[in-house]
């Protein structure tokens, strides 16, 4: 129980740090959203499972449940507003050869 | 920084650290109410503000360094103040020797809750705290003096039509949030009725109320959360809670006690103590949420006027 609690606990930790070195290293939006939405989501789960296991009885699991609950809805919503404001004020990912760029641009006046 | 969304985001993740400080401290109560007012609604009343004045600040016309000099001689003068206070956590200090050992040892026994922050917030500063809601409640009624949006019955067809088409781009945020918003509501009755017990009360409970409806009117147009919410039952609202909080102080004051001094209302003067809690806070409760609502709503409807009378002058 404890091992695997532990372990829950290390991959969710290395999962955010992930999402963090993500962040600073991506080059765009788009794909530093990509790397923080896609890593949180199951970073947070990894977290709260592992935490339940700690207290395997009471009222603390029911607690971390709804918290769980909440962030599965939650996190990949904000991600997706988030990705669709920016595609609403014409951010443009940047795309790794120039003449697709040129080709995205002259489509999208 | 010129760039006002960037300054209130920051503004917003200020609030948030701090709230996280103030957990690492122990102050759980203002950890809660600093998360909910400073990171959630005022960023939003704050995004709400700059959807009027526009993001950009204006160039300033007054010389920077003439406010570095104030702002220096102020700040000097500040900690010339704090020379005299006494050093951090130290016992001696007045703040530890004065009321605060009489609230820890008797606050069991003449009040009867088991958060001391809220017996001490809610029955012994009552006077304090009824302040503060006459202070919210008197900024809900300037911002209503100010702002109060004026609607005439033709704006709300094409607000409609507006809202027909917006249900096609936020299908995703409106379902979700269909489905978040109950348990928002639930989630404030629980802290605004358990704050007797943990972390909570009128304040906090208020303003996730209020974030409830404000998400509400986001997503699903002003004109229908009107529809839910009427103006006028808001403003009701948020003077029944004024009124209720000081009608409490009232009848203590009838029946030859101190004005909001609780244990009158009950034969049992800490059953009276729990009563007396309840019904103000629920009175704080209130009038917080209505006046956000109220706030957000003018500040929202004036917003969609503007655009309706340039989309007329454009025409």
């Amino acid at each position: 129980m404890n091992i695997s609690s532990v372990l829950l606990l290390l991959i969710g930790s290395f999962l955010c740090i992930s999402g963090g070195v993500g962040i600073l290293r991506f080059p765009d939006f788009y794909t530093r959203m990509h790397a923080v939405g896609v890593t949180e989501t199951l970073a947070t789960a990894m977290i709260l499972i592992g935490l339940m296991l700690q207290n395997p009885d009471g009222l603390v699991v029911v607690k971390l449940m709804i918290i769980l609950l909440m962030t599965l809805f939650i996190s990949p919503t904000a991600s997706h507003a988030l990705a669709s404001a920016a595609v609403h004020n014409n951010l443009m990912p940047e795309l790794d050869n120039k003449e697709d760029n040129k080709k995205v641009k002259s489509s999208n006046p | 920084m010129k760039d006002l969304f960037a300054v209130i985001m920051l503004s917003g993740i200020y609030g948030l650290l701090s709230a996280s400080f103030f957990v690492s401290m122990d102050a759980v109560d203002v950890a809660f109410t600093e998360a909910s007012v400073g990171a959630g609604i005022s960023t939003l009343l704050m995004l709400v503000a700059i959807t009027m004045t526009g993001r950009t600040e204006n160039p300033s016309r007054h010389k920077p360094l003439l406010a570095l000099a104030v702002v220096i001689v102020t700040g000097s003068l500040l900690i010339y103040g704090t020379l005299d206070m006494p050093y951090f956590g130290s016992a001696q200090a007045p703040i530890h020797q004065h009321v605060a050992p009489r609230y820890i040892n008797d606050s069991m026994q003449e009040v009867g809750v088991p958060n001391i922050v809220t017996s001490v917030l809610a029955s012994y500063r009552a006077f304090d705290t009824f302040g503060e809601v006459v202070v919210i409640f008197t900024a809900g009624m300037g911002v209503l003096a100010l702002l109060s949006a004026v609607r005439r019955p033709r704006d709300v067809a094409e607000i409609d039509s507006f809202n027909k088409s917006m249900y096609e781009e936020h299908l995703i945020l409106r379902i979700v949030a269909k489905m978040l918003i109950p348990f928002i509501l639930l989630f404030a009755l629980y802290v605004q009725f358990h704050g007797d017990y943990g972390p909570g009360g009128g304040f906090q409970a208020g303003v996730i109320f209020a974030a409830a409806i404000i998400l509400y009117a986001m997503l699903f147009g002003m004109n229908t959360a009107r529809r839910v919410i009427n103006q006028s039952f808001i403003q009701l609202f948020a003077a029944i809670g004024v009124l209720l909080y000081g009608s409490v102080g009232v009848i203590s004051l009838l029946n030859g006690k101190n004005f909001l001094d609780y244990s009158i209302l009950s034969a049992d003067p800490i059953a009276g103590q729990h009563l007396g809690i309840l019904l103000i806070e629920l009175g704080v409760g209130f009038t917080v949420a209505s006046v956000m609502v109220i706030i957000f709503f003018n500040f929202a409807g004036r917003r969609n006027n503007q655009q309706n009378k340039e989309n007329n002058d454009s025409c």
